[in-house]
């Protein structure tokens, strides 16, 4: 016997397919997420855990005000996920620092700052430190230093645990997750809805479909008449052996987890689909990090590992309805962890066309489809 | 000198080494691991958790990190991985290594 199809089918298990299910499941829809297998590029299981507004939309105001609402949305929205799931996020977000070696560098990321302040108003501040001042304030920190500019606004939270919680709260919800669902292809069914070939020859019908399969979603993309094209860029990261201190800061390329751990990343190479990590950046990484906090030369490194950031052509999220299939919808994006919590509501919203939904027009595929022809 | 383990040595030790774990005496065979020699000696906790939970040496193979124990000064070192050496000093760790103090890289 057939099973009565789900009322939206999410394509992608990773943190943005499980967020904009857990906000379907809130409007009280039926939702099923069919995620690929542990072989395939996860960029959500490998980040850098940062909930960041510094320097986010600089020069595109949708994304600036964007990030600023999903950074203001956040203690709520893991209050909700914590009581959801029973799982602790370790959300913190007492402000963070972008810390520099190089004054050419400062000085960009500064006037970007600026932008960005422009803006955002009253809604955004922003600080520029001065090395000594830096030093004073956190007197660790080395003399390689020039400067860092500061935001009270950003923070962090432990991803993995956020992964899994957003995994048992779809589960808490009634959403159904099936693991090792591969979807092959996509179709427009005769008399509406879509059909879905899974790589393991199941096929499943489903009224809706929102595709947010990572790196995996070019071809899917295709199939339904979508413009975007994805594209891997791999960031390396280290983490150290965990300590009984905290580290007194947060900054954008040294965190300290809750658990105690020590993590530096930041790196980027357009490497194609290759997330293995190198030589080469591993030192490259441990090296600023004693550079920015010369007492971390003393700790051992214990893991390494690259990871796959998941990039739209200019790097912004794209959400797009099919214009050519009703109910279908393509959700991308850099930052799936800082925008977790609008995910969850307003995107969803938005997917569900409720009269209440944003206007997200701005990040519409149409701004794409002029670049691709030509 | 060895206190009561739940682990037995073959009998056919060639030679000893002589180590100390808390100040105390603790007698190895060469070719003993630091994990192998802690084992054999008392099958007692080597380390606290972060959380205070007890930990000893469990997959003697380089994967699980519980054998962590303070080697000449330097903490979080991998028991298991590395051979007794004659006049070693082993300290139990209890709870996490601190930023400061973690001994000259070897
Ligand atoms: C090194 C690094 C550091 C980062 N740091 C941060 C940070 O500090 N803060 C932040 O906000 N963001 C950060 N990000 C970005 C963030 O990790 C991503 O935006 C987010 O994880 C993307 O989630 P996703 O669900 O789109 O993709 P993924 O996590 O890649 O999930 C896609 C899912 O789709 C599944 N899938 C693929 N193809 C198919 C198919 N055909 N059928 C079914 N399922 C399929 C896969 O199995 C996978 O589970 C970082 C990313 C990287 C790589
Ligand atoms: S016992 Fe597992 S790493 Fe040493």
């Amino acid at each position: 016997m057939a099973t009565r199809p789900s009322e939206i089918t999410i394509i992608g298990g990773g943190v943005v397919g499980l967020s904009v299910a857990l906000g379907l499941l809130q409007a009280r829809r039926r939702v099923t997420v069919l995620d690929g297998s542990d072989g395939d590029f996860r960029a959500s299981q490998g980040n850098f855990g940062l909930v960041w507004l510094q320097g986010k939309g600089a020069d595109f105001a949708p994304y600036a005000d964007w990030t600023r609402d999903a950074v203001a949305a956040w203690p709520g929205f893991a209050a909700m996920l914590e009581e959801l799931s029973g799982t602790g996020l370790a959300l913190d977000q007492s402000g963070g620092f972008e810390v520099f070696t190089d004054r050419a560098e400062l000085e960009d990321f500064s006037a970007a700052l600026e932008r960005q302040q422009a803006h955002l108003g009253n809604r955004f501040s922003h600080e520029i430190v001065a090395a000594d001042d830096l030093r004073r304030m956190h007197p660790g920190i080395g003399p390689g230093v020039v400067g860092a500019t500061f935001c009270a606004l950003d923070g962090h939270v432990n991803p993995l645990r956020l992964l899994r919680a957003l995994r048992s709260a779809v589960s808490a919800l009634g959403g159904r997750i099936l693991s090792g669902a591969q979807v092959s292809d996509i179709a427009a069914a005769t008399g509406g809805g879509f059909d879905l070939s899974l790589r393991d020859g199941r096929r499943l019908g489903a009224e809706r479909v929102v595709l947010c399969a990572g790196l995996g979603t070019t071809p899917l993309a295709t199939q339904l008449g979508f413009v975007t094209r994805v594209r891997p860029q791999r960031g390396e990261l280290l983490i150290t052996e965990r300590l009984a201190d905290r580290l007194p800061f947060l900054s954008s390329t040294i965190r300290q987890v809750d658990e105690g751990g020590v993590q530096i990343g930041g790196t980027k190479a357009d490497v194609g689909p290759d997330d293995s990590e190198t030589l080469g950046m591993m030192a490259t990484l441990a090296r600023h990090a004693v550079t920015v906090f010369p007492a971390l030369a003393d700790v051992r490194v214990v893991r390494a590992w690259g990871a796959l950031r998941v990039m739209s052509p200019d790097g912004y999220p794209v959400y797009a309805r099919s214009p050519r299939h009703p109910g279908a919808y393509l959700v991308t994006c850099h930052s799936g962890v800082t925008l977790a919590p609008l995910h969850a509501t307003a995107l969803a919203e938005w997917i569900d066309e409720t009269s209440n939904a944003p206007d997200l027009e701005a990040f519409d595929e149409n701004r794409f489809a002029l670049s691709d022809a030509a | 000198m060895k206190i009561a383990s739940r682990f037995l040595t073959r009998p056919d030790a060639a030679g000893a080494v002589h180590l100390t774990v808390d100040g105390e005496p603790v007698t190895a065979r060469p070719g003993d691991t630091v994990a192998a020699a802690l084992l054999a000696h008392s099958g007692d906790a080597s380390r606290q958790s972060g959380k205070g939970a007890p930990r000893t040496a469990f997959c003697m193979m380089g994967i699980c990190f519980d054998c962590l124990v303070e080697v000449d000064g330097r903490p979080n070192s991998q028991g298991c991985m590395i051979p007794v050496r004659a006049g070693m000093v082993l300290r139990r760790q209890r709870g996490l290594r601190p930023l400061a103090g973690g001994g000259e890289d070897a």
